[in-house]
């Protein structure tokens, strides 16, 4: 007994040392990895066990929400981030335990939903922790999303809310910042190879006390980025505007009680639990699929797969990515569970159900399954600042299996829609100013992706970001006025490049761009869909094309302006098929590319892309067709060889009798070539992916991973992945050279020389 | 009874069949992939992706490379309607993309109403604008 006893005793030391001596708290999993909305405290349980007057808790719902909007304008009016004002911001009110409640209605639910996590840690390990605490007053930083997150770029102000003493809520406003110090500028470095190369990399901490900004770590903050004046300023922008929403906070607590408000943000939680419990239990059982292959890693072409399957069992939804490509050690593509899954709250919000107030309850019936190490599961130590590859694909990956399960149902929350362009298409940029202040940050036209063909209508042209649907693109002539861009074409609708359907996608646009009254300036982009097609369309149309990077260089576009302005029309296609400026060096690429330096009245472009087709070609309306041409979305040859649809080129009237002909040849042709399926598959299927291709996933069976280590394929276990190393681009360019060089040698010798 | 699966296809509960909802024609067993039932073509990209910078300048050209990615289209073997598409990698399986419960299905829907053609649903308010003469501003 007194051996078990003592042993008993040691334990106990043991574990109170080590809670006492934690050497780092690293992100938590057990906050990490919970998506779900947390038991009820004890004064919620109190408050919402006695019931609540339903007009109450409209009233006091209406007045946070007003609040929260009042708060949003003030980021979006005092932001000195180009995300800020163009709408790439939120303020959030959080339940005590930390669960995400309500969002200002315009704001970008994705960075709210992310603040849980944050808000949880603080909770955990500060709250108790006499060097830091929790007291009125008192406000909290964050960006990295390791802690919770969509990516580094963001950064967020959390404040506690006290009344009478007591901790009753939690407030947050955050802002996409852009640049962070990292190796690259603009705070998105598809350049990082480890972690240690993002920049800044804030845990929740401590810099708001008495509500103020504490000096110290401000400046600190300040001499860790490359824009120091937009660091304090947003910092200041989102401390007010959490402050005002705190006064009006507090207003409610005195004019309806803590009561009516603590069972407000509770009750708000659990009635949309509900609301969506009944939503998936009238879906029909059973299980959709669909898979998407970026094909990039923003350093090297490499085909990725991201596999999903949901299936749906009564009123429970199972979200399964296992089967999906293994992490990357050296490229910062890698996302995390906790930023990927409140990115699919997105996706369900803009896509699926609308129509629901915007909390992270949705998620609440729904599980999530994950291979370990998977890219979109990654581990703590790779790098995750461009996990926007991940993450814009989950934007829009759930919206082709909900469709094929919620297409049956009697009524609609939303029209169905197809697959919206997923990519960041946007210049970053970096250097000197005209006013000769050093920035690094992102073109607002990261807002103005196409949106997919939806069942009764063609997809709105450059409507949105797919993680939100109210930010804007901005005003060119006031980005100008601030930094040294010059738009040589902008927003004219990229002709022919769009998912063709029935109902086709929404247009993206041309962004053609250089630089002036700088010495030093530079670009990136950051997207993968140069080779392989960025969306899946639905239900038979097609999907959008592949989008490169342009490049003019070795020339001064200016120069040109202005000895023959008439031979140059600011066109993507013109320009690069006619190459109308002599001596100028013309070449494409993929749109994924690390930053690179510019030189005055060089000529950079790329497309913001188009959704996803919605349904059969054959099955559009010659008269949209039509419309389509006279608008200059399409061409004459997309007219007729893709929908089959006569027109005269200079009237544009559809000769329907002419039209209808050849649609019906061209079913009679799909039938005389087509397989019968079962055929198809025996000609078709391979045991393992192209040997030429870099492909990393898995292919017939979700279990069997294909990676790659020290150059060569390898298969791997899905429960048993290994993280991946990739060479240097340029080592593998330069060992291509020198076996070039060597069989040039080679050659020669045979020639004696 | 019958239940729309896609804009294309259906099922008839009491049949257990995939039907096509533009001609009718009874496809395959509601109980495997509908696209079993369909004829299927592999489609090169650059027919539908046509490349619209010089190819033989531009190795990116705004069409998908063939060598990565192709264009599966199933057609209905009667009429002819593309009813599904998918890009894949050459070789990759194509996905059983719709795999329902059919037990669960028809006891689902023993209490409801068939539906015939599918609702559509509440888009979102349109903005007000001043207008006249048949213009808005």
């Amino acid at each position: 007994m007194t051996n078990v006893s003592n042993a008993f005793d040691e334990q106990k030391v043991l574990a109170k040392f080590l809670e006492e001596n934690t050497l780092f708290h690293a992100p938590d999993p057990e906050i990490m990895e919970d998506h779900r909305v947390g038991a009820r405290n004890e004064m919620e349980e109190s408050v919402l066990s006695k019931g609540m007057d339903p007009h109450l808790v409209n009233e006091v719902r209406g007045r946070l929400l007003a609040a929260l909007d009042e708060s949003n304008t003030m980021i979006e009016q005092m932001g000195a981030a180009p995300g800020a004002k163009w709408g790439d911001i939120v303020a959030a009110i959080f339940t005590a335990n930390g669960d995400l409640s309500m969002i200002s209605p315009h704001g970008v639910v994705g960075f709210a939903g992310c603040c849980h996590y944050p808000i949880k840690f603080i909770s955990k390990y500060w709250k108790d922790d006499p060097t830091v605490g929790i007291r009125d007053g008192d406000g909290f930083i964050h960006n990295d999303a390791r802690y919770g997150g969509i990516h580094n770029t963001d950064q967020s102000t959390i404040v506690p809310l006290f009344w009478k003493g007591k901790l009753v809520a939690w407030l947050s406003a955050t802002i996409h910042e852009g640049e962070n110090g990292a190796c690259e500028p603009g705070g998105m470095p598809a350049a990082a190879e480890s972690k240690f190369d993002e920049g800044l990399k804030m845990s929740p901490f401590k810099i708001i006390e008495n509500f103020q900004i504490r000096r110290d770590l401000q400046t600190f903050l300040q001499n860790s980025v490359r824009d120091p004046k937009l660091q304090y300023e947003d910092m200041k922008v989102k401390l007010h505007s959490v402050l005002r929403l705190r006064e009006r906070v507090l207003k409610v607590l005195e004019e309806f009680g803590e009561e009516a408000l603590i069972g407000t943000l509770r009750k708000n939680l659990e009635d949309v639990e509900v609301e969506v419990r009944r939503r998936i239990a009238e879906l029909p059982d059973g299980t959709t699929r669909v898979v998407a292959f970026p094909d990039s890693t923003l350093r090297e072409n490499v085909l990725m797969k991201f596999n999903l399957a949901v299936t749906v069992k009564g009123d429970r939804m199972l979200l399964d990515f296992r089967g999906s490509s293994p992490e990357f050690l050296n490229r910062s593509i890698n996302t995390n569970q906790a930023s990927f899954k409140t990115i699919l709250l997105t996706c369900f919000l803009q896509n699926i159900w609308p129509d629901l107030p915007q909390t992270l309850s949705i998620l609440s019936p729904m599980d999530f399954i994950f291979d370990e190490k998977s890219v979109l599961n990654g581990s703590f130590d790779t790098p995750q600042a461009m996990s926007l590859i991940p993450l814009f694909k989950a934007m829009t990956l759930p919206t082709i299996p909900m469709a094929k399960l919620s297409y049956m149902l009697p009524h609609r929350y939303t029209s169905i829609v197809a697959p919206q362009y997923d990519q960041p298409a946007t210049l970053i940029y970096g250097g000197l100013t005209q006013h000769t202040e050093q920035v690094g940050n992102f073109c607002a036209d990261i807002n103005g992706n196409g949106q997919g063909g939806r069942a009764n209508a063609d997809g709105e042209h450059s409507i949105s970001p797919p993680f939100a649907a109210m930010c804007d693109i901005g005003e060119m002539e006031l980005i100008e006025e601030e930094i040294p861009i010059v738009r040589l074409g902008a927003f004219t609708l990229a002709k022919d490049r769009v998912g063709f359907g029935m109902y086709r996608g929404g247009l993206g646009y041309e962004q053609i761009a250089t630089t002036r009254g700088t010495g030093f300036w530079g670009f990136m982009t950051g997207c993968t869909g140069s080779v392989f097609t960025p969306s899946q369309p639905l239900f038979g149309g097609y999907g959008p094309p592949v989008y490169p990077l342009c490049k003019i260089r070795n020339i001064d576009i200016f120069e040109k302006l202005k000895s023959a302005p008439e031979n140059i029309n600011f066109d993507i296609i013109d320009l690069m098929n006619n190459q109308p400026i002599e001596g100028a060096t013309y070449s494409t690429h993929d749109m994924g590319m690390t930053f690179e330096l510019v030189q005055p009245g060089e000529v950079y472009m790329i497309c913001q892309g188009g959704g996803s087709g919605y349904g059969d070609v054959l099955l559009r309306d010659p008269a949209l067709v039509a419309k389509d041409l006279e608008e200059e979305l399409i061409s004459h040859e997309t007219a007729l060889d893709i929908y089959k649809v006569i027109i005269d080129p200079v009237t544009h009237f559809v000769d329907e009798i002419a039209t209808k002909e050849l649609r019906e040849a061209e079913r009679r042709a799909r039938i005389a070539r087509g397989k019968s399926f079962d055929d198809f598959i025996q000609e078709w299927n391979t045991a393992e992916p192209p040997a030429y291709l870099p492909y990393f996933g898995s292919w017939d069976d979700r279990n069997v991973i294909y990676g790659v280590s020290n150059g060569q394929r390898i298969r791997m276990d899905g429960d048993k992945l290994n993280s991946m190393f990739m060479p240097n681009p340029k080592d593998v360019l330069i060992g291509e050279l020198q076996a070039e060089l060597s069989r040039a040698r080679l050659e020669l010798a045979k020639f004696g020389v | 009874m019958k239940v729309l699966v896609t804009e294309n296809l259906r099922i008839d509960l009491d049949t257990e069949l995939y039907e096509c909802r533009h001609c009718g024609t009874e496809l395959v067993s509601a109980r495997e992939s509908y696209k079993r039932g369909l004829l299927v073509y592999n489609r090169d990209p650059r027919e539908i992706h046509k490349p619209l910078l010089d190819p033989s300048k531009y190795p990116r050209n705004y069409s998908p490379n063939p060598d990565w990615c192709r264009i599966l289209e199933y057609y209905c073997p009667k009429c002819g309607t593309m009813m599904e598409t998918e890009y894949l990698p050459p070789g990759h399986p194509p996905l059983h993309d719709i795999e329902l419960d059919i037990d669960a299905l028809k006891e689902q829907w023993k209490d409801r109403e068939e539906v015939l053609e599918a609702p559509i649903g509440n888009a979102p308010p349109k903005r007000k604008a001043h207008g006249h003469c048949g213009h808005n501003h």
